[in-house]
């Protein structure tokens, strides 16, 4: 296996904020198994040990059935680890952990039709008892961010899939979380939207200094997004490979998708999940 | 919509049922509702019993069975039970049929169904039993006053829902017959038919309800012979518990015949999808 | 162009219904039926019918009937199918129980109310009103909140939304088109019982008082009777599909986009 822990980058660690420590996520020998009465017992994840650094963006990939959403659901406090422990801000995760916000794939159904677009976001800050009057400066200027400010006060409902995925990302910069997960957030939006929006993150990300783990099954996003790729095995879940992406920090479609370093690390990415998908795992593990 | 990633995690997304300790949950629910069964059987023996409710209008639950199973070995019963349930059947058979019917021909032409849709939106929120007076002049006592009543309820149930049904077919797979010269005939028994197989079946359902609860209010308000009839002179007549008994065979009729529509909804719609989730 | 769109609009609303209307008018002309009065002795009959003072007396206490029963079953059906829609254990227990008090055709609830409350004052009736009216919307609370799409449902959860705020602004506007569902059923049920309650023992009301034109032969006041009853129906149906409208708004939207109309 191998683990290299990350070192951070000089940039990076400016726009950080400052804390105790410069690990934002970290598993320790994560393990989770459905036990189901009438079901055969199903192990998703044997054993992950990796850890995220503060103002890190982390990309997630593996073939389909890896127990990506079951590792993101853990890491989100939505579902109990049966093994190891999740580890935010130096405290175990036990439930939906404060300063963590999580954007959903499924945009429409995560953003709440009933409100407004402004409701939506509003919702989370009013939870943490933020006056009103900041509250809608706040808004205001999460969604400048994802430039949708003439879109406040409509309904989710009324706008395009990729608009609706921006809504949800602003609610998440609005709340201002330490780490911010993302559940293959672009996988229902068509291509032309999708390159939008990673660029969107990318920018976010750089702008806010905001931890970022994002899961998708696209190997040419975790690429194109990521400081580092984690490549997770088939089912039972390991870690196959911890990938560190040395691409420049200014990243855009044209360049860098063309960029020769971008084209070995993805065959380098796409070679492991073919093993992975081939069953083949990391030395000392068993299927 | 966009198809959720197939997950590993089996369908139980609340955290709070996934964090407990579960060694036979299969069983656990059928449990619970034969526990919660006996808490409202054993709770009313008791509130009776000990006085807290005056036996006279409650009395103890082993009391309203025992009248049961007295009611079980009489004729009458018998006699008025199968009154009852041919009422029901009979006018819920005839609302489906003038349903379904007028359903497909007003759905099939959009014009009658722009030209019907005010009188039918006006007609289907009269209560049927402003029909009572009229009835009772008409027919009196004889089951046609219940028959009418039946079938003015249940009619509007199972028109609304066929043309919900007939106007959700798929224009696509319309043209697709139309260009392949389908007839009008084969049109709708081949693609409006199944279309709307699972509205009919829906309204089948909410009609049988319907039809059940005129048909035991024509009896016990017009006196139609029936359960419903038996019901009203048990309770004028002071016999407290028969009146409680004969409650009790009209709610398990209910039962059934709830269960006996859901039951042939499922034989019906086994190919289908997804069995539908009604917004009637 | 819009005046021909009205005209088209206005001809398709309005002439079956007055065909209709034409018809039993000209049908039931010089009637000498002493059960079906020409429709000419029926609409003259109305106003000497229902004089405001009738109203008063009868339509108004029956609506007050009808509407304290609803609201309460309003409140009881959402409080208790919520705690039963959140709560495993609550809806296992209830589930056989419920089967069967919402099978139990509500009218028969009338003698057995009888008993307690009696029926000659407004307890008996408002009960059974209220009893009828409840199952509907308490069943299809359950649903509702058991149908509850299970991303908003974490999402909730990971903003760590407190109790209140999740039942406030996720749970209950998540159930509430199925709440109108059952709301809707409830509506009609009540107002069937509305009349049915109001023909036990002797009394006032809308429904008393076209029975007592039927027992008495008064044969075209019970007519007025019964299209006065047939108005209200359709009057209470149009008020819930205003609100309904108002309140749902949103979900009537997202459906119509969803439909791709």
């Amino acid at each position: 296996m191998s683990i290299t822990v990350p070192l951070l980058k000089a940039a990076q660690a400016e726009s950080a904020a400052p804390a105790a420590t410069d690990v934002a996520l970290d598993l320790r020998g994560v393990g989770k198994t459905y036990d189901t009465p009438g079901r055969p017992q199903v192990e998703a994840i044997r054993n992950l040990d990796f850890q995220v650094g503060r103002g890190e963006l982390v990309c997630v990939v593996g073939p389909s059935g890896a127990g990506k959403t079951t590792l993101l659901r853990s890491i989100a406090g939505l579902l109990d680890v049966t093994k190891g422990e999740v580890v935010l801000d130096g405290t175990a995760v036990t439930g939906p952990p404060e300063g963590m916000a999580v954007v959903f794939q499924e945009y429409g159904r995560s953003l709440f039709p009933w409100m407004t677009v402004r409701q939506n976001i509003e919702l989370p800050l009013k939870e943490k008892g933020i006056p009103k009057a900041e509250r809608r400066e706040k808004v205001d200027k999460a969604l400048a961010e994802v430039s949708l400010t003439e879109a406040a006060e409509q309904h989710p409902w009324q706008l395009s899939g990729g608009m609706q995925q921006r809504v949800a990302i602003a609610r998440a910069v609005a709340y201002e979380p330490t780490v911010l997960l993302m559940d293959e957030p672009f996988a229902a939006v068509d291509a032309q939207t999708r390159a939008e929006l990673e660029d969107l993150v990318r920018s976010l990300w750089k702008r806010l200094g905001v931890t970022v783990l994002f899961v998708t099954h696209d190997i040419d996003e975790a690429v194109y997004l990521g400081e580092r790729v984690i490549v997770l095995s088939n089912r039972p879940t390991v870690l196959m490979e911890d990938v560190n992406v040395d691409l420049p920090p200014e990243r855009d479609q044209l360049s860098t998708r063309s960029d020769p370093r971008f084209g070995e690390l993805r065959g380098h990415v796409y070679s492991l999940i073919q093993k992975a998908k081939a069953g083949h795992r990391p030395e000392g593990e068993e299927a | 919509m966009s198809p959720t990633q197939a997950t590993l995690a089996p369908p139980t997304p609340s955290g709070a049922a996934t964090r407990k300790p579960r060694r036979s949950r299969k069983g656990r629910p059928a449990l619970l509702g034969i526990a919660g069964v006996a808490i409202v059987l054993v709770g009313a023996e008791l509130l009776s019993r000990t006085g807290i409710v005056n036996p006279d209008f409650l009395p103890p639950v082993t009391e309203m069975y025992a009248t049961l199973f007295r009611l079980l070995g009489e004729g009458e019963f018998w006699h008025s039970l199968v009154l009852t349930v041919r009422g029901w059947a009979i006018g819920l058979a005839a609302a489906m049929a003038l349903g379904i019917a007028a359903g497909f021909v007003i759905g099939s032409f959009p014009f009658l169904r722009a030209f019907t849709s005010s009188t039918i939106e006006f007609l289907r929120p009269i209560p049927s039993v402003a029909l009572i007076p009229l009835v009772v002049l008409l027919w009196g006592t004889q089951p046609q006053s219940a028959f009418v009543l039946v079938v003015y309820a249940a009619f509007w149930q199972v028109l609304v829902q066929v043309l919900y049904g007939v106007a959700d077919v798929d224009p696509v797979a319309r043209d697709t017959a139309r260009s392949y010269q389908f007839g009008p005939l084969r049109i709708a028994r081949s693609v409006i038919y199944p279309t709307a197989l699972p509205y009919i079946m829906t309204a089948f359902r909410l009609a049988a309800a319907v039809a059940l609860i005129l048909e035991i209010t024509a009896e016990l308000v017009i006196g139609v012979p029936g359960l419903g009839r038996d019901i009203g002179i048990a309770q004028s007549s002071g016999n407290v518990p028969e009146t409680y008994a004969l409650v009790i065979v009209v709610g398990l009729i209910g039962v059934a015949v709830n269960l006996f529509a859901r039951f042939a909804e499922k034989k019906m719609l086994w190919w289908h999808p997804s069995i539908r989730s009604e917004h009637s | 162009m819009t005046a021909t769109t009205y005209a088209k609009k206005a001809f398709l609303a309005l002439g079956l219904p007055l065909i209709l209307l034409a018809a039993w008018w000209i049908a039931s002309a010089g009637s000498t039926n002493p059960f079906w009065p020409s429709l000419q002795t029926i609409l003259q009959t109305f106003p000497e019918t229902w004089t405001p003072e009738r109203l008063a007396a009868d339509l108004v206490p029956s609506l007050a009937r009808l509407g304290i029963g609803f609201s309460l079953a309003v409140v009881g059906g959402i409080v208790g199918g919520t705690a039963i829609g959140l709560s495993p254990t609550l809806r296992a227990l209830s589930e056989p129980v419920l089967e069967f008090f919402r099978a139990v055709p509500p009218p028969v609830l009338v003698p057995i109310i009888a008993l307690f409350a009696g029926y000659t004052g407004w307890l008996g009736k408002i009960v059974t009103i209220a009893l009828g009216c409840l199952w509907p919307i308490l069943l299809n609370t359950v649903e509702g909140v058991r149908g509850l799409e299970p991303t908003l449902t974490d999402t909730a959860k990971s903003y760590r939304l407190s109790w209140w705020r999740r039942l406030l602004f996720v749970v209950l506007p998540g159930a509430s088109p199925r709440i109108f569902t059952g709301a809707r059923q409830a509506l009609s049920i009540g107002v069937i019982l509305m009349v049915i309650s109001e023909l036990f023992g002797a009394n006032r009301g809308l429904g008393a008082s076209i029975v007592q034109f039927q027992r008495s032969f008064a044969i075209p006041q019970m007519w007025t009777g019964i299209i006065l009853l047939g108005l209200i129906g359709v009057l209470l149906a149009a008020i819930f599909k205003v609100v309904e409208t108002r309140m749902l708004a949103w979900y009537m939207g997202q459906r119509q986009i969803e439909r791709g109309e």
